[in-house]
């Protein structure tokens, strides 16, 4: 097979498993490596953080996989963590504890209905509940920066479930 | 065609072009939607015109749709007129008494100048044959429409007693989609949505535009730091100051009656909590202290007290408190979301978004008696907005997939569609009366 033709099987096979892992209740983030995706490597530091610097050989392609994913989704009028967001926001706590100068940005978003001032305050306990998440795993605040965007900065501008539930999230930023 | 065909031909174009909305203005007023008539009758008659007509301008449309959207007045289809006055020596009161309406207004403009018009108006009694009251006024051809507004209000308030709200402003929000993302405008117009003005123009969003009670100033929340941050900014020249970046969320402005402080919500102190800071001194008192969201103060108009929205209870109600934050009580028990209370200028309703049943909708309380009225059946509307008289609620919603703005008549009767012609329009706030 010639590299060209390798080059298109990698990426088919990516987007294939970008487009399922979409049907899946975490998506993995645009940003995720496809090169990476679906493709088994040894943990020798060949992956990349969310800040784009190398993991370092201690990380686990499992723990990769969680720390690519920047969104962490809620249920309706609910601020509280389940136990896949719960997973993500350890993940990257676990990260960040790890690398002291990294600092994170935490937005927080609500979808449409209600009030857009309450809105902004839910955003922000959704962004404050994997902030805690952090603090608890060893975070210093100093690198934690919680924003909400209320139902102002929507991904998805249905008036339906199919719509909010994406719109309800936190997303987590690095500043590279 | 013959000649005379060729120039009805042209008269009409110009007269439907005349028409047509100026696509700098950006308003469209569509649907008025009526309850049972039990207005008023009135019958408006067209205004006459002396001079070169102002396109677009129709004086008699402006009063027309000012008294009709207020649910207090049905106007008489001008199919029906037996007769065209346009001053009180002309009227004939058989043939109005015979069309069944109550009161009659007819008028005439005159060009006096290049660009100066006069305007006279009567108000007729048909039962009693008399006249009610008249004006006249000497303007520029650009405050034709304001005139109309204030000819709607005099007529308004010699039928009602109460004070008319149409010579006001409102002030909203507009949201569209451009090659380099949103763009977030902060608009005025006339109270019915006519010859908007650009506040503010951002790539960031904007909310909760809150007006000065001497109807000079707006404050509003703008992310254009990349975070929530209160502003407020002199209509006149355009001058803003940032009056609140504090860490967490600036959100919320709402100006004090007498003008002298602004209550706004702050998460510095670790929760969404309001304060109040004095806009002389600077001084921020804090006046909520609890686990629970804190948000969306609104001040009685006696400046004595503030309702707002808590979640102190588990979910948001709507609660009261004195202007020192003292004697929390709660006013809303029915359903499990009310918030963003707002209350009218005599202290007797108070308006809010109440959701039943999934749908969030306004709702109005009579502050007395506790009673709650449903004033709309949409599913998604927000920021109800009291006009200054308090017979008219401005808030925001969808139809057709598009923020839109509606007015109805604090009594559910009539409402009213604002929709404007690019993108979403969301975020009223109804101005105080002008001086």
């Amino acid at each position: 097979m010639n590299n060209t033709s390798k080059l298109i099987l990698i990426v088919l096979l990516a987007g294939m498993v970008v487009v399922s892992g979409c049907n899946k209740k975490n998506r993995k983030a645009e940003g995720a490596d496809m090169g990476n995706t679906g493709v088994s490597t040894s943990g020798t530091g060949t992956e990349f953080g969310p800040d784009g610097k190398p993991l370092g050989d201690w990380q686990s392609g499992a723990l990769a996989d969680l720390l690519a994913q920047t969104q962490v989704y809620f249920a309706y009028d609910s601020t509280e963590l389940d136990a896949d967001s719960q997973a993500i926001a350890e993940a990257h706590a676990t990260f960040l504890s790890n690398n002291p100068a990294t600092k994170v940005v935490l937005e927080g978003h609500a979808d449409e209905r209600g009030t857009r001032e309450y809105n902004l305050a839910l955003g922000e306990r959704r962004a404050q509940s994997v902030a805690d998440v952090f603090v608890a795993l060893g975070v210093s605040p100093a690198n934690i920066e919680v924003i909400s965007y209320g139902e102002e900065n929507p991904v998805a501008e249905g008036h339906d479930e199919s719509s909010w539930r994406l719109n309800r999230r936190v997303e987590i930023r690095y500043d590279r | 065609m013959k000649l005379s065909n060729m120039k009805k031909l042209a008269a009409l174009l110009i007269i439907l072009s005349g028409l047509m909305v100026n696509p700098v203005q950006a308003v469209l007023t569509i649907e008025i939607n009526r309850g049972v008539d039990v207005g008023i009758p009135i019958a408006i008659v067209p205004f006459s015109w002396s001079g070169a007509p102002v396109a677009g301008e129709s004086m008699t449309e402006v009063i027309e749709a000012d008294l009709t959207r207020s649910g207090r007045f049905d106007s008489i289809p001008q199919a029906d007129f037996l007769q065209q006055p346009h001053n009180a020596k002309e009227v004939r009161f058989k043939d109005w008494r015979l069309i069944k309406t109550d009161y009659l207004v007819v008028g005439s403009i005159r060009q006096t100048g290049a660009t100066t018009y006069n305007v006279k108006f009567q108000l007729m009694d048909v039962f009693r044959g008399n006249t009610l009251t008249g004006y006249q006024y000497n303007i520029q051809s650009t405050k034709l429409r304001n005139v109309a507004h204030l000819i709607s209000d005099i007529i308004y308030e010699k039928l009602t007693g109460e004070k008319g709200a149409f010579n006001t402003k409102i002030a909203y929000v507009t949201v569209e989609k451009t090659k380099k993302g949103r763009r977030f405008l902060l608009q005025v117009a006339d109270s019915d949505g006519f010859d908007p003005q650009t506040i503010l123009d951002s790539h960031q969003p904007l909310m909760s535009p809150a007006w000065s009670p001497d109807a000079r100033k707006l404050a509003y929340v703008s992310f254009e730091k990349k975070r929530s941050m209160i502003y407020i900014q002199r209509l006149s020249d355009g001058k803003r100051e940032k009056v609140a970046s504090f860490k967490g969320i600036n959100s919320a402005p709402a100006f004090s009656p007498d003008g002298t402080k602004l209550a706004f919500v702050s998460s510095k102190d670790g929760n969404t909590e309001i304060y109040v800071l004095d806009l002389r001194t600077r001084a921020i008192k804090r006046l909520t202290n609890n686990h629970g969201i804190d948000t969306e103060p609104s001040w009685l108009p006696n400046g004595r007290g503030l309702v707002f929205t808590s979640s102190r209870s588990g979910q948001p109600q709507i609660y009261r408190m004195n202007a020192d934050g003292s004697g929390v009580q709660r006013l809303t028990y029915s359903g499990k979301y009310n918030a963003r209370p707002s209350v009218s200028a005599d202290g007797k309703l108070m308006v809010m978004i109440s959701r039943g049943k999934g749908r969030f909708h306004v709702a109005v309380m009579n502050l007395r008696s506790k009673e709650i009225t449903r004033l709309t059946d949409t599913l998604l509307d927000e920021s109800p907005s009291f006009a200054p008289n308090g017979r008219m609620v401005l808030y925001a919603t969808e139809q057709d997939n598009k923020g839109v703005l509606a007015a109805v008549s604090s009594d559910g009767r009539v409402r009213q569609t604002l929709r404007f012609l690019q993108g979403d329009v969301r975020e009223p706030a109804w101005s105080p009366y002008l001086r």
